[in-house]
């Protein structure tokens, strides 16, 4: 389910990096909580953002959240299929379902996202 | 199967499908030529459609509206009357929205002629009455807040919000101060962040301790001077009093940003304390909650501002003031935020909280407070045998639970909230505040009686026990109503805004 090669975010977002940019998507965890998404509002490209900024939202049917990138960097692509069909976002979140691509800031900083055992600890931890 | 569905041994349903039970709507009522008045005969010369407008505007068809009798209309709406549910048919417990009861005192008053029939474009001297219930209103609300004055105009309490967050703004300019940040607290009242946004600034978010109270080493550290205001809300969304309130009003001043207060639960603590000696410098209030004007569909908000002194100069424009001359409206405001709303806001409402502010007076006031805040604690401990309750600091006047003990069985808030309706309860407001995960937030308001709290907390309880033997039957819920479990997801993903002809329905 949370895959080796991908970092993981405590406001549930997973980063894909691949060399100079990365994907990002949210996790299982946080598609569970949201339940059925019904909307998806992500930002445009070109964009550049700080860590922790706010970048769009989620909003199911049961709250809007907002979407947070853990990595600096500029939008490269945003994944318009999750845009015009939201549910992809709950039935394969982690591949399909992937919300934005970034060319990561040069001095950017991922070393307080969290490895899959890390994550998967860590959410255990916030079911319980 | 659900009962409705239930058959006798011969086939024979034993609840027919009823058709008014699912009214068809106007549009499919329509029957051509169907009229429901007959216009009199018209009485002066009549002249050609062809002669009086060019064809580029003429309209080839007509706008499908329906026709229909006045009987059919009459039935339409009240077929459709019968399925709302109203704080006059039983509890409305839905947390942060306080739906208590509104007072028949209340409508009569605002039914008095000279409320009724005045025109807000009437000569001053001619509504002097008008302007003297802003002003007792205002006086009133002085009182009760501890503020320094009070605009009445904001017509609901997020456009409350706005206009606070415009004077702070305003404010901020005035002293040459251009901060970019607000921080609200994730027990904040929803509409607080896009209050902040909507008026320029990031929203920087703090996250609640344990006790479900914000954390005030967070706070120093959050608190800089490019921080224009903290946005409070008093008592928050899990019902719980901020304590710390001086404390935390001394770290927001000591860094220049200002204290904005979500009032909108005032109805805990109304007639106790006063927002302006806790240190607030902004406050709205609901008059639609705290001073029984009807919402919900009953009737407008209403979300009067009061502020301190440093902010009044920004009130938007007019205020009522009191002089030798009578009533007048002040206009002259160069500081001014400006006009919010036209004429004079609310105007229904304003005379509806007026007269419950009075008919209650002071002491009945504080008695509110108490009652709102008895009434919650007893669903709580009603309930708490029942139900997971994720903080267990005091709370006010509503209480926070959640679905942690029934999901084990696969029951869910969603669930319960439908089952609810089967007992004959609107269901509290699920899934709200978001730092909460499946919570159920239950506000009784002070309107509800001892034997009204009984028979929810009995509800509750049978639907926990059920959760329990027969999670399956919880999960079918609702059965009851006029429809069953919609499909809330589809309905978000596709919605149908529209009615469409049969002809047309497939394009």
């Amino acid at each position: 389910m949370y895959l080796d090669e991908y970092l993981y975010s405590k406001e549930h977002e997973w980063v894909h990096v691949e060399g100079e940019t990365c994907v990002l998507g949210v996790t299982d965890f946080a598609q569970h909580q949201l339940g059925d998404v019904v909307f998806v509002e992500l930002p445009e490209v070109g964009q550049t953002f700080e860590a922790d900024d706010e970048i769009g939202s989620i909003e199911s049917v049961k709250a809007v959240a907002e979407l947070y990138t853990p990595v600096a960097g500029e939008v490269v692509e945003t994944n318009e299929a999750v845009v015009d069909d939201p549910e992809v976002l709950n039935s394969d979140p982690h591949n399909n379902g992937w919300l934005i691509k970034m060319k990561i800031d040069a001095g950017a900083d991922l070393s307080g996202l969290m490895s899959a055992d890390q994550y998967k600890e860590f959410i255990d931890g916030e079911d319980a | 199967m659900s009962e409705q569905e239930t058959s006798s041994a011969t086939g024979h349903s034993q609840r027919p499908a009823i058709a008014w039970r699912n009214p068809p709507l106007l549009f499919e009522l329509s029957r051509e030529g169907r009229l429901g008045v007959e216009l009199p005969p018209v009485g002066v010369a009549e002249s050609a459609l062809e002669e009086l407008l060019p064809e580029s505007v003429r309209r080839t068809d007509l706008a499908g509206l329906p026709e229909v009798s006045e009987v059919d209309v009459i039935r339409h709406f009240i077929r459709l009357s019968r399925r709302n549910y109203t704080p006059e048919l039983s509890l409305y417990p839905l947390g942060s929205c306080t739906m208590k009861y509104n007072p028949r005192l209340n409508e009569e008053v605002v039914r008095l002629p000279g409320f009724a029939n005045s025109h807000p474009l009437q000569p001053i001297s001619t509504v002097q009455g008008n302007l003297e219930l802003f002003w007792a209103l205002e006086q009133a609300l002085i009182q009760l807040t501890g503020l320094s004055r009070v605009s009445l105009s904001p017509a609901a309490g997020a456009q409350g919000e706005f206009v606070g967050m415009l004077m702070v703004r305003a404010a901020l300019d005035k002293r040459g101060e251009g901060r970019r940040y607000v921080l609200i607290p994730d027990s904040a009242h929803g509409t607080n962040p896009a209050s902040a946004a909507f008026a320029g600034y990031q929203v920087k978010e703090l996250l609640s301790n344990e006790h479900g109270t914000l954390d005030l080493e967070d706070l120093e550290r959050a608190m800089t001077e490019e921080v224009a205001a903290l946005m409070l809300t008093v008592p928050n969304t899990l019902g719980v009093f901020e304590d710390q309130i001086l404390e935390i009003a001394r770290i927001v001043h000591s860094k220049g940003g200002l204290l904005y207060c979500d009032g909108a639960n005032f109805n805990a603590f109304i007639g106790k304390v006063r927002p302006g000696d806790m240190g607030v410098d902004v406050l709205h209030m609901n008059l639609h909650k705290t001073f029984t004007t009807p919402h919900g569909g009953g009737g407008p908000g209403s979300g009067p501002v009061a502020v301190g002194e440093e902010l009044v100069p920004f009130l938007p424009a007019p205020l009522v003031n009191s002089g030798a001359d009578g009533f007048t409206l002040d206009f002259d405001r160069p500081d001014s935020i400006g006009r919010v709303r036209s004429f004079h806001g609310q105007f229904g409402m304003l005379v509806r909280a007026l007269a419950y502010i009075v008919g209650m007076g002071g002491e009945g006031l504080a008695k509110i407070a108490e009652n709102a805040v008895l009434n919650a604690n007893y669903l709580r401990k009603g309930l708490e045998g029942s139900y997971h309750l994720p903080y267990t600091t005091p709370t006010l006047h509503e209480v926070v639970f959640t679905d942690k003990r029934q999901t084990a069985s696969g029951v869910t808030t969603l669930d319960i909230a439908k089952r609810l309706m089967d007992y004959g309860f609107h269901p509290p407001t699920i899934y709200f505040p978001i730092n909460v995960s499946g919570a159920l937030m239950i506000e009784p308001t002070e309107t509800a009686a001892k034997e009204d709290l009984d028979s929810f907390v009995e509800a509750m309880c049978s639907i926990a026990i059920e959760a329990e033997e027969a999670p399956e039957l919880v999960q079918g819920a609702p059965y009851t109503t006029p429809v069953r479990r919609c499909d809330e997801a589809l309905a978000a993903r596709k919605p149908v805004l529209r009615w469409h002809p049969p002809e047309a329905a497939d394009s």
